[in-house]
């Protein structure tokens, strides 16, 4: 047999490492947290699904089979498969041009990219109705050529367009300047094509982010609410996305109908998140976490 | 003379800038500065009469001071929510940092009739303040919980990758130096995060300033109570008072810039400090 | 302030083991080395010390007092951190002063006692002129100097530095280095640093602790380390070496296992000089003693008397062992003149210091690395391709 009780065990000290708090300060901080992000954040979304089950299932799918509801629907998607492939161009080729080349006024480039961030939603739908609407020369040559922009789908579109024209871009620059431009720059001393070196190189490298920047460029098409309510003009089965289809239904206190409509977007949300949480862990290398 | 770009043998600079701002001056630049142009034909008295009027007035310190309580609110507890998330190892910890993102994704609208179901006289939340006299929905408190919901993570998504690239040899230095938690915390990491922190603070407090979806529900709109800018501007457009809207639309929009210029200062000084 | 390690064992996650069983006594005053691979547990050691981390068992005593249960903040270690981790957003100045101006009111120093004590320090250091700059306006050797300054200001019993050259490049490395043994010399305060570079342990420390996988090696001066290796790992790690296969006779004696032969016609004539040996013409054949004519001007032809050598063979029962030698230990020759060798052809020549290194490979595709001094290769005439006979100076075995 071995010797196997001959080293004196030290007692026991519970060290910390020296910068860790004291577990109850990590409790207290912890505790503060989740009940902050709970009550902030986890209720609101808990009480979409609550209210909208509030009269039953039945009356959940009822609310959602609603003429107005699949007209809103279908209106969502189609300003949302416009106004998301327009900024991925957009996205694509704006952070090509800021990080693959050095040029004069990159960082004033960059900022007003990011313009429509910081410009509430209202404004962003006031700035298309004055330029295109009844009192503006361009509105009343518009009008004689029959051709309705405000007040209409070709408005939403664009009113659309511009509060998510910075996401894409925006996930793509800072990746694509940490990447540099030393693999594109030795794809084409071996030779390659513009496309082939897009295609080949530099989107392999961007995918996930691109994709990420798709997602929420998406998420915010089909949820905006502000700059849609000011274009649109509240059309009944015309013009209203699903955002204003819940505003209006909420204001004819239909509140199960609209808390209905709204758990939809409120499940895209969380949709969106859910991939963005799986892309993170597939985006982040090993070396990378800490 | 400085040249306009560096050569470079990769392609598609000219393609690629080209799109860029065709698109930037067509969906953006343009109409923005048709808005100026709208306020060319108004004279100033009239515009300044528009944009000082006592209910406008009142809007303002409504927005202004909503957005900044909220803000500072979102610093206190995003720096709290922030540290967790970092340093902090728990159950949940993913999910909680996933829902950080969530009024970022989660459309205004709904946001806005949900907390205005929370915080309602009869609502989950309402409930329990009604008896002690306090309301909160359709009050300027229920705007100031609307614009913490949609500042949070503004302020978290800013501070974190600072405080996770942070070395923790600052903090062994300290320590190792004979400084207690509180002096560490004080004199070593807060200042390392404050332009972060103030980043945030500003992010968040511009997007509050101009936020609409998630504050009209729970507002109640009541002219010089709760009626925010955002909603002054609509109901003078469906008011066709194009000039009265378009008037305040300018005052905001400067705001807004003046916003955009201070965090574009606070990010490059913050960036200017990790790289050191 | 001595401190004594006994016993310390650390475990990270549960299985990885970072020190076991180590302990160690350093003396008052004294400056040490810890030397080790990465991984070696030298740093954990370090911070183990410092009360940044803290070991599952054992104790540290520093000054006769046992440190287990104080904390980092009341060790009233000096720690300075590999790269510097100095306040970005402090001057230099106030980087110095910070350790003194958290300490409690009663204990505080007056603002003049702590300017006092700063500038003086900053004189230490040579940078009291740089007191308001911020650490991005220093160089690296600037920093890591003002990051000793601020762990020398709160007047520590022992200073614990973690690799504090190792973010710095060659030249001021090496200047750094001679001023922290100055620096030493002169405050005489116990210090223990971390190192992987075993140049700048010998040259800077008072005895260094060789450390691999957990465990201490060898404690000792920088020579006996060097010159009296307890064991392979310390030998390996403390310079390049070359290895040969060999056997051990029953006297305890050593050879060479490899030792070739190659047959000779007897009467074959090769160039000879009085000054040089061979000047290796015929390197294939030039196994052959050198016999020098006396009177014979240099690069005459003379004729050499070809003489069949002896070999001790290894006998069927000798223990096999394996020789190790350092390339400074090679003794080359383009002639025979001993009973144990290994052929080997230069590959390589850097003559860009004051021992020429050659790269040579043997005839199985072995490396070996001598380092020879200039005069010799000079002398021998050493090109690149030759063939060289190789014998060690000096071998160790190590069992």
């Amino acid at each position: 047999m071995n010797n196997m009780s001959s080293t004196p065990i030290a007692p026991p000290v519970k060290h910390r490492s020296p910068i860790a708090g004291p577990p109850w300060f990590r409790l207290v901080l912890i505790t503060t947290s989740v009940l902050f992000i709970g009550m902030l954040i986890g209720l609101p979304v808990a009480a979409v699904f609550t209210e909208a089950l509030r009269k039953g299932f039945d009356a959940y799918a009822d609310s959602l089979q609603g003429e107005y509801a699949v007209a809103a629907i279908e209106l969502t998607l189609i300003v949302a498969a416009i106004a998301v492939p327009f900024n991925l161009v957009f996205g694509i080729a704006a952070s090509w041009a800021i990080t693959k080349f050095e040029f004069a006024g990159k960082q004033l480039l960059i900022t007003l990219i990011d313009l429509p961030f910081s410009v509430s939603p209202v404004i962003s739908g006031l700035i298309y109705v004055l330029l295109f609407g009844a009192n503006s020369a361009l509105g009343e040559w518009l009008m004689a050529h029959d051709v309705q922009i405000v007040f209409a789908v070709p408005g939403l579109v664009i009113a659309t367009i511009f509060v998510t024209f910075p996401f894409v871009a925006r996930e793509l620059i800072p990746l694509m300047q940490e990447q540099g431009t030393e693999e594109e720059e030795a794809a084409i001393l071996l030779g390659a094509t513009g496309w082939q070196l897009f295609f080949r190189v530099t989107l392999p490298n961007i995918k996930w982010a691109l994709l990420y920047g798709v997602l929420l460029c998406n998420a915010r098409a089909m949820g905006e609410f502000g700059a849609v309510s000011v274009v649109s003009g509240h059309i009944k089965g015309e013009t209203n996305t699903i955002p204003l289809h819940v505003e209006i239904l909420y204001n004819e206190y239909n509140f199960v109908a609209a808390f209905a409509v709204a758990s939809i977007l409120t499940l895209l949300a969380l949709l969106t998140l859910l991939l963005k949480t799986l892309l993170e862990s597939k985006f982040s290398s090993p070396t990378r976490k800490h | 003379m400085r040249k306009f770009r560096e050569p470079s043998v990769l392609p598609g600079f000219g393609i690629t800038l080209g799109i860029t701002l065709s698109y930037l001056s067509l969906i953006v630049l343009l109409p923005l500065s048709g808005l100026f142009v709208s306020t060319a034909g108004v004279s100033f008295a009239e515009f300044w009469a528009t944009v000082t009027s006592p209910r406008v007035m009142s809007a303002y310190r409504i927005s202004f001071g909503a957005s900044f309580i909220a803000a500072f609110i979102n610093v206190f507890f995003g720096l709290i929510v922030t540290w967790v998330l970092v340093r902090y190892k728990f159950p949940g910890k993913r999910i909680m940092d996933a829902m950080v993102d969530l009024p970022f994704a989660l459309p205004t609208a709904v946001a806005g009739i949900a907390l205005t179901a929370l915080y309602a006289p009869q609502g989950w939340v309402g409930r329990y303040f009604e008896p002690l006299g306090i309301k909160i929905a359709f009050t300027p408190i229920g705007i100031t919980i609307a614009l913490i919901f949609i500042g949070l993570p503004f302020v978290v998504r800013t501070v974190q990758p600072v405080l996770e690239d942070m070395n923790r040899e600052y903090e062994e230095a300290a320590v190792s130096l004979g400084a207690t938690r509180w002096q560490t915390f004080c004199r070593v990491i807060l200042p390392e995060l404050t332009p972060a922190l103030m980043t945030g603070f500003a992010m968040a407090l511009a997007r509050a300033l101009g936020e609409y979806g998630s504050v009209i529900f729970i507002a109640g709109n009541m002219p010089g109570v709760s009626e925010i800018i955002p909603l002054i501007i609509i109901t003078k457009l469906e008011q066709y008072d194009y000039t009265g809207a378009t008037s305040i639309a300018v005052v905001m929009l400067l705001a807004s810039f003046l916003m955009l210029f201070a965090i574009n200062l606070l990010q490059s000084w913050s960036r200017r400090r990790r790289d050191e | 302030m001595g401190i004594q390690v006994n016993d310390i064992s650390k475990r990270f996650n549960n299985d990885f083991v970072a020190l076991h069983n180590v302990s160690l006594d350093i003396k008052s005053g004294e400056l040490i080395a810890l030397l080790g691979p990465s991984g070696s547990g030298k740093t954990t050691l370090l911070r183990i010390i410092a009360g940044l981390e803290f070991a599952d068992s054992g104790t540290v005593i520093l000054d006769g007092q046992e440190l287990r249960t104080k904390n980092a903040k009341e060790r009233n270690v000096g720690f300075v951190f590999q790269h510097y981790a100095l306040f970005k957003h402090m001057t230099v100045f106030q980087n110095v002063a910070f350790g003194l101006s958290v300490r409690p009111k009663a204990q505080r120093p007056s603002d003049q006692e702590i300017r006092r004590k700063v500038m003086d320090l900053l004189e230490l250091i040579h940078l009291e002129a740089y007191h308001d700059r911020y650490p991005s306006q220093l160089s690296g050797g600037q920093r890591q100097r003002v990051a000793l300054a601020r762990a020398l200001a709160v007047e520590p019993k022992v200073l614990l530095l973690d690799e504090p050259f190792g973010a710095l490049d060659a030249k001021v490395r090496k200047e750094l280095r001679r001023w922290m043994r100055r620096l030493h010399d002169d405050i005489h305060i116990t210090s223990i640093f971390v190192t992987h570079d075993q140049e700048e342990a010998m040259e800077v420390a008072d005895r260094v602790v060789v450390m691999s996988n957990g465990c201490i090696e060898q404690v000792g001066t920088p020579e006996q380390v060097y010159h009296h290796p307890v064991n392979g790992f310390v030998y390996d790690f403390l310079g390049n070496y070359n290895e040969f296969d060999g056997w051990k006779d029953k006297d305890g004696a050593v050879h060479l296992a490899e030792t070739e032969i190659v047959e000779i016609p007897e009467e074959t004539i090769v160039q000879a000089s009085t000054q040089t040996g061979w000047l290796g013409r015929y390197p294939e054949i030039s196994h052959v003693v050198n016999k020098v004519v006396p009177g014979l001007l240099p690069e005459k032809i003379a004729p050499v008397i070809v003489k069949k050598k002896k070999t001790i063979r290894r006998p069927p029962d000798a223990t096999a062992v394996k020789l190790f030698t350092r390339p400074h230990e090679i003794f080359v020759s383009k002639v025979l003149d001993g009973d144990e060798y290994v052929t080997a052809r230069v590959t390589h020549i850097n003559p860009a210091s004051a021992l020429v290194k050659l790269e040579l490979e043997r005839p199985g595709g072995a490396i070996l690395q001598a380092e020879i001094p200039k005069t010799v290769v000079d002398e021998l005439n050493i090109k690149r391709g030759d063939m060289l006979y190789i014998r060690p100076k000096a071998t160790r075995v190590f069992e």
